[in-house]
């Protein structure tokens, strides 16, 4: 494989960064939502975030991407695989994301919240300044680890149209008629944006745990 | 199998222990320990943490492997094959600072698998068996129950019973009231001076001055893995010959 | 938007699609079993004394833990030829989701029997069992019920990521619905119409699972 393929595999790279950048950030305001809807104590609103949860993480990511890349387009918006990627991969993102907070902010011991409201708090200063933070500190390990799964799941993009890495490698591949070697380097530069945040995770989780011994 | 058995002769020892040693890598934990325990008898063991009482409890039946030295139980050699172990383990029965009984299992069937698994009892033998002696422990009501819908008290006093379930013609006790909140304490107590009462050859890792007082024949003090005093309770108490033990009793009697 | 939904094609596909349902369970079914496998070798393995095949199994979890599937499967179906293993695109799915899963076995099943008390084992020692019996009679129920939830979770996303063997054209449901959507175009009727078939599944599969929760691990914990 030479210079010029390795290149055009870094181009793919460079790709699944800023797909995984947008869908996660995306992911996150989306997610918040969705975690305050969930936790929102009113009954039918937590039935539905649950049921749109439940849809998510009930169905493959790949249906997920193809579902919204047809649909959009049948409701008449016109959009090129990259955004249709990205929006699929922003909704599935919110659901998770919002999942694993759901979960951090029920895991706040309740008197944090009856505290909150002795002081006359309302919702938004309770949620904001007493119960996120300390939610999103609970959070931070699987969180990280979800940001792992979210940029592997990246590479189905390749299946939609959209050349990221993944895609990249498999055009490679049908030129040089190398596929281990082209996608052991394509695993490789997976392998390399992964395991630090693996690791970093890890690290957040054992810190926890030692923190609230 | 290293298995000598002896004449049923009162005076042959029911556990012996001579020059047992045992270090874990380069520290050691028992040094040259020499005991006997006759048919009947309670020896309470006592000593500061990290004395190494519950080591050498744990070497009787092999929960521990010790380097040097040898261990008679009932007329058998402990040896280190797994048969000889699994019959030294048949003979004495064991309580734990923990309790350890089995989640997944009632308190019935926690005193009935050993039974049927290693004696080979069939199960209305077994049952049978589990009924009377969770009896006597007066715990019977609560057979059915599983053992965390027990109070720790209770829970102890079924680990009785289960060790009971097998006949055993010694027990051994570590620590069983440490992990009790003070109000059960009493229970648990009662249940083993019954059991004293009746004969059983005991030994006790406590400190329940109180209960060493009433029950035990010998009072084995420890220290840095070497037994440093033995007498019976009364001597013991009143006259402690060595300074270490003279401090300990300070400390565990609040008397500064 | 001028656009009218037609499922015909998708109603004449059904036999095709309830079949390759059935495909999905097979490859998530032995990709399970595989996995089981390689979870429970990779543990021994894991706790040998040898430092050379502790380092080989932690390296392997991380490798496919850190690497996306789509990748792996590709690896794999080039890699298999070339070791002399011809197999059919199903088999090779089924390899490769067993080696998926299996990474995450090993440390789903390590946690689990490290989570098991010690006191257990002894106090089954002490009581004259065997090792074998300590084991099967007293630490594997525990042991199963406390990573149950964990593995039986990590099973339902392995369900889900059989889809991803439709790359290498194994025969499931994906790839079916693939078939029938280039013949018709009708894109988002087939797609929604599948996903709604696999929501069915992992909710079948999750019934399952709780079924042998609530019949095996009932006994109460605190």
């Amino acid at each position: 494989m030479g210079r010029e393929e390795f290149l055009f595999l870094l181009t793919g790279l460079k790709w699944t960064v800023a797909l995984s950048a947008v869908a996660f950030v995306c992911g996150c305001v989306a997610g918040l939502m969705v975690a305050l809807l969930r936790t929102s104590g009113v009954a039918i609103i937590e039935r539905l975030t649950a049921g749109y949860i439940a849809v998510f993480q009930g169905t493959p990511l790949l249906m997920q991407l193809f579902v919204v890349y047809y649909g959009l387009a049948l409701i008449g918006i016109q959009m090129d695989a990259w955004a249709a990627v990205s929006v699929g991969l922003t909704l599935h993102a919110s659901a998770f994301l919002g999942e694993i907070w759901r979960g951090s902010i029920e895991a706040v011991p309740r008197g944090q919240t009856e505290a909150a409201k002795a002081l006359s708090l309302g919702y938004v200063s309770r949620m904001k300044d007493v119960v996120l933070p300390q939610a999103i500190r609970i959070s931070l390990p699987a969180t990280v680890g979800f940001l792992v799964q979210l940029i592997k799941g990246t590479s189905l993009a390749s299946i939609v149209g959209f050349t990221e890495l993944t895609r990249a490698g498999n055009i490679i591949s049908n030129q040089i008629f190398q596929p281990l070697t082209v996608f052991g380097i394509v695993g490789a530069l997976y392998f390399l944006m992964c395991c630090p945040l693996t690791i970093y995770g890890a690290h957040l989780e054992r810190k926890f745990l030692t923190a609230s011994r | 199998m290293s298995q000598v058995r002896t004449s049923d002769n009162s005076i042959e020892p029911m556990i012996s222990l001579s020059g047992v040693g045992k270090w874990y890598g380069a520290f050691q934990a028992l040094d040259s320990i020499n005991m006997s325990v006759a048919k009947g008898e309670k020896i309470v063991l006592c000593g500061p943490s990290g004395s190494g009482k519950s080591t050498l409890i744990r070497c009787i039946n092999h929960l521990e492997a010790y380097q040097k030295g040898d261990i008679h139980v009932g007329g058998i050699r402990l040896g280190h094959g797994s048969k000889v172990i699994d019959a030294v383990r048949r003979e004495v029965g064991m309580v734990f600072q923990q309790f350890n009984l089995f989640p997944h299992l009632t308190v019935l069937q926690n005193c009935m698998l050993a039974p049927m698994r290693t004696l080979g009892l069939n199960k209305p033998q077994a049952e049978g068996r589990a009924r009377t002696l969770l009896e006597r422990v007066k715990i019977s009501e609560q057979a059915e129950k599983y053992p965390a819908q027990l109070s720790g008290g209770q829970q102890q006093r079924v680990a009785i019973a289960r060790a009971l379930c097998m006949r055993p013609k010694a027990m051994l006790f570590d620590e069983p009231t440490s992990a009790l909140d003070p109000e059960m304490v009493k229970e648990v107590l009662d249940t083993m001076i019954a059991l004293a009462e009746e004969g059983m050859t005991m030994i006790c890792v406590t400190h329940e001055m109180g209960f060493a007082r009433q029950v035990a024949d010998r009072i084995v003090f420890m220290a840095s893995g070497v037994i440093v005093e033995e007498a019976p309770p009364a001597e013991f108490f009143s006259n402690p010959k060595h300074e270490r033990t003279r401090k300990f009793l300070g400390e565990v009697l609040g008397r500064h | 938007m001028n656009y009218t939904l037609d499922f015909t094609p998708v109603i004449d596909g059904l036999p095709n699609l309830l079949w390759a349902c059935l495909g999905t369970f097979t490859l998530a079914i032995s990709g399970m079993l595989l996995a089981i496998v390689i979870g429970i070798g990779g543990v021994i393995l894991r706790q040998s004394r040898v430092k050379l095949l502790r380092w080989l199994v932690i390296g392997f979890v991380e490798l496919i833990r850190n690497t996306p599937f789509l990748v792996q499967i590709f690896f794999i179906y080039f890699a298999l030829p070339l070791a002399g293993i011809r197999l059919d695109p199903t088999p090779t799915a089924i390899i490769a989701l067993g080696i998926n899963g299996g990474a995450y076995a090993i440390e789903i099943i390590r946690g689990g029997v490290q989570s098991i008390s010690k006191g257990q084992t002894e106090a089954g020692l002490a009581l004259g069992l065997h090792k074998a019996q300590v084991f099967r009679l007293i630490i594997l129920k525990p042991a199963l019920r406390t990573i149950y939830p964990s593995l039986t979770s990590q099973f339902i996303l392995l369900t889900l990521t059989t889809s991803i063997a439709s790359a290498i054209s194994a025969y499931e449901l994906t790839s079916v619905s693939q078939r029938i959507e280039s013949d018709s175009f009708r894109s988002f009727e087939v797609y929604f119409t599948v996903t709604v078939f696999y929501l069915v599944i992992s909710w079948v599969m999750m019934r399952i699972f709780a079924f042998f929760s609530a019949r095996y691990f009932s006994y109460p914990l605190r």
